[in-house]
């Protein structure tokens, strides 16, 4: 049962310093203002080398007025697993442990230590911010890289694979949450992770974070390009608990009304998809279609 | 009433482990480390130890583990060998650099490629330029005094250490060991209290990016680049020894046995060749020490306990009167020298020290190392020495080697 | 102020302004038109959509709203955003205000 929380009961504490060093328009910036309003002070972060690790900020002061511990790129759910096994021991359960990862740090590289604490339905929210390439180095592929984008290790001829299907990866786990939001909708995001906090056992959360230079669009249009990505069902707010789907929010809506905008909507306003062929462009449809009959299905609607 | 038990060198690993009460444990089996994992499941799931153990996934995942724990208060153990050393290697780094006292066996075994689940000493070794303090055990005794000894260490000096002992050698032969007892290590080991204290109270972020140079914070103050901060590293180790041979003093005398500090010698007195190594090597080479003195050969050991810190002044002296010096070892820095004695070489530079050094390389990949393969070295060292040649030389002992 | 960090790993302290003052970044600039603004024009707890979806939290929820132009890095969402179109960016050198 989701907490009817409107805009003006949302926690008013900025847990984020002004000044820091996130760009213009970054919806990991936006996304995080409203986790940590949610998780509030009895929070430890676990972050590996990311544009988090950025917006924390470089030696010796940081932006964030949150406990933060970076690790290597492979490690942070590991990590956070480190965390939660001290607290446990020191006897402080209180302090929820949140892993937030990149794209990278996730699907990729951090695949597998990810895969490990979940298999321990380890104590912590691992949330992804997915900003669909390797931004913090400069936009290359990964594996969340959607078909038909240009990244800079996919230059000329754009992706051709799909993205990975991280989800059904995270459900194979059998893990007792995943969520799925955007900062596009801010408050079902807060939402999400103030239910999150009081869950036991391992979390996914998974947000889709438009990125002005590594998906080119106008620095303004974040929230557009967020609430578009939602508009077509490429990116489709949910929960999924115990392993029962329902969609929420403007997805939940969508879903009753059955209008879903064709992806070309969201693919012709980003610079990353210029070079996308029909062919790709037919095969992103069909997914994104076939994903969203299943989620209808299981929504039993 | 002491309690000696017959065990292994892996048992006597945990039982120091259990004993030093660690709040979690993270480790991932690997031959020949793996009794040592079980032994410490068994504890933790039978009550014996209250501790959290993570069933990680991977080696690298074990070491990163303990790291954040031991970031946010925790005394941490892990332990592996070989290949898994390797996997860790980015972490092992990451450890030294995050200045935690975190305390890993080492149970020394080959690396790939080709695969050998036996005994060399190349896993650590190549681990030497980390930062972190390594100790090489001769028999299981030392290893339950050292891994005890290693966490008041480690929590002093804020570096972590690294407990080496041979796979196989030491770690499943079993051999009588006197078991401290637990209210005594409990008062030698006081409770653990991280450099920084990272919690909700005190919101800091650790580890980030550093800039080359020095920056202001938010009060004015200059604090360090990276460059700073990595010397301090350096000079805690460089700092360290007498916290090192502090900590086994003050263990002989509350526990009765005394392992040597930074190296210890066997029958050096009068000693003109010295033979030296690491480990249970080193060991092997006090039975060739008895043989050549029954010959008359004036041989002694100097074993070295602690090789990071590499005890430059300690091995200065106890090399002084060497007039033949014969390093036995199972690593090497590949297209350089053996391991302990290129840094034995590095060491006596400049100290007038001008005896020749023979280096053997000997035991890679568990081939078996016998007291008398040991005599019968250094007898054609000291024949060698004698009629020609003066100098350096690396000698693969017991290997075919094509010439 | 002593010259000497105390620190042996990386930690750092939270404050303001870690990458300077970041309001240099852009040369546009977010103007309110107060007499558009919802909140204002109804003088209570309304709309702060400006507030809801800046990135960087330096939008007050009050009234009236104030942008903290020291640290506004000019992204423009705000203005994007609002729906009686009452944020115009214009470039700094042109500005009055």
């Amino acid at each position: 049962m989701i907490m009817q929380e409107n805009i003006f009961k949302i926690n008013d504490t900025e847990y984020i310093l002004p000044g820091n060093r996130a760009c213009q328009g970054c919806g990991l910036s936006l996304a995080y203002r409203y986790i940590l309003k949610a998780l509030r002070e009895n929070t430890i972060v676990a972050l590996p080398p990311s544009c988090l690790c950025v917006l924390h900020g470089l030696y010796p002061n940081s932006s964030v007025k949150i406990p933060a511990i970076n690790i290597t790129f492979a490690g942070n759910a590991a990590s956070a697993s480190g965390i939660v096994a001290a607290l446990k021991a020191l006897n402080k359960p209180d302090i929820t442990v949140l892993a937030l990862t990149g794209d990278g740090g996730t699907y990729d590289m951090g695949i597998q230590s990810l895969s490990g604490a979940a298999e321990r339905n380890t104590d912590f929210i691992f949330a992804c911010y997915d900003n669909e390439a390797y931004m913090n180095t400069g936009t290359q592929r990964s594996g969340a890289t959607p078909i038909g984008a240009l990244t800079t290790t996919t230059p000329l001829l754009t992706k051709q694979e799909n993205k990975k299907d991280l989800i059904k990866i995270m459900e194979a786990h059998g893990i007792p949450y995943l969520a799925s939001v955007s900062p596009a909708y801010p408050i079902d995001l807060y939402e999400k992770f103030v239910k999150a906090k009081r869950i036991k056992g391992t979390r996914y959360i998974h947000i889709d974070t438009p990125c002005p230079p590594g998906w080119g669009y106008p620095v303004r249009e974040t929230v557009r390009i967020g609430k578009l990505a939602v508009e077509t069902g490429i990116t489709v707010l949910f929960e999924i608990e115990n392993g029962k789907f329902r969609f929420t929010g403007r997805s939940e809506t969508i879903a009753k009304k059955g209008k879903r905008l064709p992806v070309v909507h969201y693919v012709e306003k980003q610079g990353r998809f210029k070079k996308m062929s029909i062919e790709q462009l037919n095969r992103l449809q069909s997914s994104i279609d076939a994903r969203w009959n299943e989620y209808l299905k299981r929504a039993e609607m | 009433m002491s309690d000696v038990r017959i065990i292994t060198g892996n048992e006597a690993a945990a039982l120091a482990v259990k004993l030093s009460r660690p709040n979690v444990i993270a480790a991932y089996p690997i031959t020949p480390q793996t009794s040592l994992a079980e032994k410490l499941s068994t504890y933790v799931e039978g009550g014996e130890l209250r501790a959290e153990y993570v069933r990680v996934e991977g080696e690298h995942s074990a070491l990163t583990v303990c790291i954040s724990a031991s970031t946010v208060g925790a005394r941490v153990f892990t332990a592996t060998s070989s290949n898994g050393l390797l996997y860790m290697h980015e972490q092992i780094h990451w450890a030294a650099g995050s200045r935690l006292p975190i305390v890993m066996c080492c149970v020394n075994r080959g690396v790939g490629a080709p695969w050998s689940i036996f005994n060399d000493q190349q896993d650590s070794f190549s681990q030497r330029d980390t930062g972190w303090i390594q100790i090489y055990c001769r028999n299981n005794q030392e290893i339950i005094d050292t891994v005890i000894q290693a966490y008041r260490i480690a929590e002093s000096v804020y570096i972590p250490v690294m407990v080496c002992y041979d796979g196989f050698v030491l770690s499943h032969t079993m051999m009588p060991v006197e078991i401290p007892d637990a209210q005594k290590v409990a008062d030698f080991l006081p409770p653990y209290k991280p450099h920084t204290e990272i919690s909700p109270e005190n919101p800091r972020t650790v580890n980030p990016v550093f800039f080359p140079w020095r920056r202001e914070n938010h009060e004015g103050v200059l604090c360090d680049g990276y460059m700073e901060m990595r010397y301090k590293l350096q000079d805690a180790l460089l700092n360290s020894f007498d916290i090192i041979t502090d900590a086994g003093t003050e263990y002989a005398r509350i526990f009765g046995r005394d392992h040597g500090g930074l190296l210890w010698e066997y029958r050096t007195d009068d000693a003109d060749i010295i033979l030296t190594g690491m480990g249970s090597i080193a060991a092997e080479a006090t039975v060739a020490v008895d043989s050549l003195r029954d010959e008359g050969i004036k041989a002694g050991v100097v074993g070295i306990r602690v090789f990071r810190p590499f005890p430059r002044h300690e091995v200065a002296e106890a090399f002084q009167k060497a007039r033949v010096i014969i390093a036995f070892e199972k690593c090497l820095s590949y297209g350089c020298d053996g391991g302990l004695s290129s840094d034995l070489k590095a060491a006596l530079y400049g100290t007038g020290i001008t005896a020749p050094i023979h280096n053997y390389i000997a035991g890679i990949g568990g081939r078996d190392v016998k007291a008398r393969e040991l005599t019968d070295a250094v007898r054609s060292s000291l024949d060698e020495t004698e009629r020609e040649n003066r100098g350096n030389k690396t000698i693969w002992l017991n290997c075919r080697t094509g010439s | 102020m002593k010259d000497r960090d105390p620190n042996i790993a990386g930690i750092c302290t939270p404050a303001v302004g870690e990458a300077g003052k970041t309001g240099d970044w852009s040369d546009l600039k977010p103007v309110i038109d107060h007499s558009k603004c919802i909140p204002e024009t109804k003088g209570k707890a309304a709309c702060f959509l400006c507030w809801l979806y800046c990135p960087d939290g330096v939008v007050s929820m009050t009234i009236p709203v104030q942008i903290n132009l020291d640290y506004c890095k000019g992204c423009g969402i705000c203005a994007e955003e609002c729906p009686p179109n009452a944020i115009r960016m214009v470039r700094k050198d042109e500005c009055d205000e």
